[in-house]
């Protein structure tokens, strides 16, 4: 690791203002960007630690939503959703390990978007909204390809707001070696929509399947997604699998999470 | 029942206290005065040449002390290969310089070019991206196959190919074998992988040296699992250090696997630099410089046939395999494909003709060596995977076609030169059937398949050769080192024991399981008796600790030490008892005459031993500390039955481990508690190789994976509650405590009872998949279900 300044800011104001120094980047729990600093592969001169923003902490109601607050851990999270929004809370009590859950939080997940990361699942499969210093964007629009997202230059998330569907749950298959997800599938049932987002298996990172939402609205049941694939074609394929069989993966937990819900 | 802290009790590991509070001191917990911190700069590269280092810039930098290179090691050895092995047409192996720090080219990604010497770690990690090196890449050598043919680009360009050996074994049987391949009635082909592995012990690899200057003594702090080994091959062949000039420590050592038995560069450089320097150097191995430093295991290609007539009975084997040596020759690489896996061919069987033929083979890859079990994995993985294959073409049971082949009869000389002293297979088998409970097998498959899962039943039987080594016989067979082990027994006058042992404990707990034997064999509390280990000063000469050696050989010369000590005591008991020698019983403690009611006590003698008033200087020194050096007359053959049932999910091929069955024989065993730990561990690394762990390179040479995000280590939560047991006793028949040693076995036997269940339940699911190179992970399981 090299040096850099370090500053912790205690308001959404200060750090936006800090984060316009040179080579300045932003670090919530720094359960990537840690690592990623000690293999001397990320050198920020200015690091600005959002971990001490009172107003980007919690879990409440916001009207029929949930906001999470973007410095929320994930053992937060798990813990105050356990009621409120139960497949949020499993995806988040299944993140990591308890170390990485009690450092990691939501809004540095989501602002990475790792394409095998859990919360752009959640958060995409559930339509919910990114708030920003600045705006807000559906999640629709957010994620934008593998480390990619709407996200300008010194913008930090600031919460996450989730509209709680009547049913929802996260099916994940791990990639044994890092425990992410090999493949995993949010799908959530509202009224007469149905969402489902793939994590971890597209080279285009967390995406929906559209197809199946399609299929699903019609008859919620495992055999609605029997007849349907994804291509393997745009599917990452690697040491741990290829991409036709994170394609198959795509459909066997689609189903399995239907199968589970209905 | 054995009585606590005796042979034969269960008793709690005493070295547990400080590894389990923390107080353990390990290697990097060594931090010496004025001490300077070294970085090792690593080719990114498979195979390059090094044009050009510009360090100017580098040495400019804050704290830096001095940057090394290769130029500053003309003179100094290379790191030496501590075996050889003979080709069939009788020319030595091909046996390169492995340079200290890279020579000219660099030979896989990891291979060390440069070292930075500053005051603290993280400005010698700076001054280290200030390195200018100019590598020209060259084409890299990665598939052994194509590597050993004409015109392939060479590993090291001063050899003549990048075969190393072409070893035939035994070579004499070869056309016996031929023939009775080709008049059998079925012959049995599979060709199989034994996948790359990396060790990966908790604490990686750390390296202190230092030089004092006024007596011109140099101590070297390491971890490994043979001090007396490293002082050895660096002193004399890479530094030229009088044995007695050099000291080396190995302390408390976090787990070795096999990786902590070889020298390595970075010990040198340590010992070299810290005279250059006149400050101590150290170096810790970051766990990403460990994924592509540490000598890694296995990687085995293999063709193996097994032809049987027609009742089924073995009557050849043969095998070819491929041998990844990597890019240079660590310790003991040669040995491993060969000596150590060619004579295990037998397996638990009575096959009359055996013909082994291993092609080692350099590529631009981290060095392979041995790795627990070191090349008896490779060879039960074989011959079990294939005795599986035979049963289901010739539609007969897996276990009556062991059953059938077992050897019963003791001693059992192989056609592979090894003579087993006992064993009984028949047994092991039995009880490991009844653990498994076999024959309710068939209902729980039927369950499974209710619910859409496929059940498998695997079982695996294996045979080791453990308590390595005769010397004599390993000094023909190519070892250029005695494979004894020494003890060295000090009582002390108040009657407390000191046992400095040539052994060496990174985890296996021989500061219990040693105690217990040296103070049952004189009937004083095994708290009274301390073993010393790890550190050249403190001990005799000891080769160390592997191959399952330490109680077979380590605790044979404790034993040999310790009647020496018993007959001395004696001696002067009979001389403060005024009786004869020959009427001197020892018991608990107590020196008696039999048929009186004299006694003494252990404390009163070795008081006066020590304080020879009453002596009979006349006839022996004062004193009570004995050597002893044991070298074995046979290696030991524990063995076992190992079963595994799994359940296969068709839909994603993830696989379950339902449950694991372990019935082995050590013979006799001194801690019940620790022998099972040992055969927990090395099923869990069994299971890691079968199922997940893969050292994988892409073809340019790149270590992908050379991290815990890609390399797959086993959790608790991956396997199921083992079940172990070591009832069936067949004691050795060569060393005095009747023991076989049980390091290795579970890594051994394991491997080949998971894969045979899986196969076993694709195949119960109507898949025709005869076999998957291991890990057996679950893209790798659907991929075989859809392409059957």
């Amino acid at each position: 690791m090299q040096n850099f300044e370090f500053v912790r800011p205690t308001s959404v104001a200060d750090a936006v203002a800090a984060l316009k120094g040179d080579e300045a980047q932003p670090m919530s729990g720094g359960q990537t960007l840690m690592p990623t600093m000690k293999a001397r592969l990320a050198a920020p001169e200015i690091l600005v630690s959002l971990t001490a923003i009172d107003e980007m902490k919690g879990v409440r109601k916001d009207g029929d939503q949930i906001w999470i607050g973007g410095g929320t851990t994930h053992a937060t999270v798990a813990r105050e959703t356990a009621e409120s929004f139960p497949a949020l809370s499993s995806l988040a009590g299944r993140i990591g390990d308890p170390s990485v859950r009690s450092r990691g939080t939501i809004g540095g997940s989501i602002a990475n978007n790792d394409p095998s990361a859990c919360y752009p699942a959640g958060a995409l499969g559930s339509g919910a909204t990114i708030v920003t210093d600045r705006r807000e964007i559906a999640a629709d629009d957010f994620f934008q390809g593998m480390f990619m997202t709407a996200l300008d230059e010194g913008e930090i998330v600031t919460a996450v707001k989730f509209p709680v569907p009547q049913r929802a749950i996260y099916q994940k298959f791990i990639q044994p070696a890092s425990r992410f997800p090999l493949t995993a599938v949010f799908v959530a049932h509202f009224g007469d929509d149905v969402r489902v987002a793939v994590t971890g298996a597209s080279s285009d990172g967390v995406f929906r399947w559209t197809e199946a939402e399609e299929a699903l609205k019609g008859n919620f049941s495992a055999d609605a997604v029997s007849g349907l694939s994804v291509s393997a074609d745009t599917m990452i394929s690697d040491l741990h699998g290829s991409g036709a069989y994170r394609a198959q993966l795509t459909k066997v937990m689609t189903q399995r999470a239907v199968s589970a819900l209905a | 029942m054995p009585k606590d802290g005796g042979i034969g009790s269960s008793t709690k590991r005493r070295e547990d206290v400080r590894f389990l509070s923390g107080t353990g001191r390990y290697t990097d917990d060594i931090n010496l005065h004025g001490q300077l911190y070294a970085h090792f700069v690593r080719s990114d590269v498979a195979h390059g040449k090094i044009n050009g280092i510009n360090a100017d810039a580098a040495m400019a930098m804050p704290g830096v002390v001095r940057v090394f290179t290769a130029k500053d090691f003309e003179g100094v050895g290379g790191v030496p290969c501590g075996w050889q092995i003979t080709s069939i047409d009788g020319s030595p192996m091909q046996e390169p310089k492995h340079p200290v720090l890279a020579e000219g080219k660099v030979r896989h990604v990891g291979d060390p070019i440069a070292v930075v010497v500053a005051e603290s770690l993280g400005q010698a990690r700076d001054a280290a991206d200030a390195l200018e090196i100019d590598i020209e890449m060259l084409p890299a050598v990665m598939d052994m196959k194509e590597a050993v043919k004409d015109g392939a680009p060479k590993v090291h360009d001063d050899l003549s190919s990048n075969l190393c050996y072409d070893w035939g074994f035994v070579e004499d049987n070869k056309d016996a074998v031929a023939k009775a391949i080709a008049d059998a009635d079925h012959v049995t082909t599979l060709e199989l992988v034994n996948n790359r592995l990396v060790a990966n012990p908790m604490e990686p690899r750390v390296a202190v040296g230092d030089y004092d200057m006024a007596n011109d003594e140099h101590t070297l702090y390491t971890t490994s699992q043979n001090p007396h080994v490293i002082r050895l091959l660096m002193g004399a062949f890479v530094l030229g250090i009088p044995e007695h000039k050099l000291r080396v420590v190995a302390p408390d050592v976090g787990g070795g696997f096999g990786a902590k038995i070889f020298h390595y560069a970075e010990e040198a450089f340590c010992t070299f630099a810290a005279k250059q320097l006149r400050r101590p150097v150290k170096w810790t191995s970051s766990r990403s410089e460990a994924f592509m430093s540490d000598a890694h295991g296995r990687d085995h290609v293999t063709k193996i046939e097994l032809a049987m007539d027609k009742d089924n009975n073995f009557t050849a084997i043969r095998t070819e395999t491929y041998a990844n040596m990597g890019a240079y020759l660590s310790t003991f690489a040669p040995s491993v494909p060969t000596w150590l896996h060619g004579t295990l061919m037998a397996g638990n069987y009575k096959t009359p003709l055996i013909y082994v033929n291993v092609k080692a083979v350099f590529t631009n890859t981290v060095p392979v060596d041995a790795y627990r079990g070191a090349g008896r994995p490779e060879a039960t993985f074989q011959l079990e995977r294939v005795i599986d294959k035979a049963a289901r073409e010739r539609g007969v049971s897996p276990i009556e076609l062991r059953r059938q082949n077992f050897i019963t009869e003791f001693p059992y000389a192989t056609p592979v030169a090894v003579e087993y002293d006992t064993g009984d297979y028949h047994a092991t088998m039995d009880r490991v059937l009844e653990m498994a409970d076999h024959a309710g097998f068939e209902a729980r498959a039927a369950e499974s398949k209710k619910n859409g899962k496929l059940r498998g039943f695997g079982i695996a039987h294996y045979i080791e050769a453990c308590g390595i080594a005769p010397s004599n016989l390993v000094g023909q067979l190519g070892a250029r080192a005695g494979l004894y082990e020494s003890a060295t027994v000090r009582v002390n006058a108040t009657g407390s024991i000191s046992v400095m042992t040539g052994s060496h404990s990174h985890g296996q707990g021989h500061e219990t399981s040693f105690a217990q034997v040296v103070s049952e064999m004189i009937g004083i509390d095994a708290t009274q008796v301390d073993i010393v280990h790890g550190d050249t000063s403190k001990t005799p000469m000891g080769m160390g600790t592997y191959g399952s050696r330490s109680i077979a050989v380590g605790g044979s010369a404790m034993v040999r030490a310790t009647e020496k000590i018993i007959a001395k005591a004696k001696k002067i008991a009979a001389h403060l008892m005024e009786a004869s020698e020959g009427d001197i019983e020892l018991k608990d403690g107590q020196f008696t005459v039999a048929g009186t009611d004299k006694s003494v006590a252990w404390g009163d003698v070795t008081l006066a031993a020590y304080v020879p008033h009453n002596y009979p200087l006349e006839d022996i020194e004062p004193g009570l500390e004995e050597t002893a050096f044991y070298d074995p007359a046979n290696f030991t053959y524990p063995s076992g039955g190992y079963a595994c049932e799994v359940e296969v999910d068709p839909d994603t091929g993830k696989v379950d481990v339902l449950s694991f069955s372990a019935a082995d024989d050590f013979g006799n065993v001194i801690n019940p508690m620790i022998v099972e730990g040992q055969v927990h561990g090395g099923v869990a690394q069994g299971f890691g190789q079968a199922m997940m762990e893969n050292c994988a390179y892409d073809a340019d040479g790149q270590l992908i994976s050379a991290s815990y995000m890609d390399y797959a280590m086993p959790r608790a939560t991956d396997l199921p509650m083992f079940k172990v047991d070591h009832s069936c006793q067949t004691p050795c028949t060569h060393n005095p405590l009747g023991v076989k040693g049980c390091g290795e076995a579970g890594a051994i036997g394991s491997p080949p009872a998971f894969v045979n269940a899986v196969i076993d339940a694709l195949h119960r699911g109507g898949h025709k998949v005869e076999h998957i190179n291991m890990p057996l992970t679950p893209d790798r399981v659907w991929t075989a279900i859809q392409n059957s």
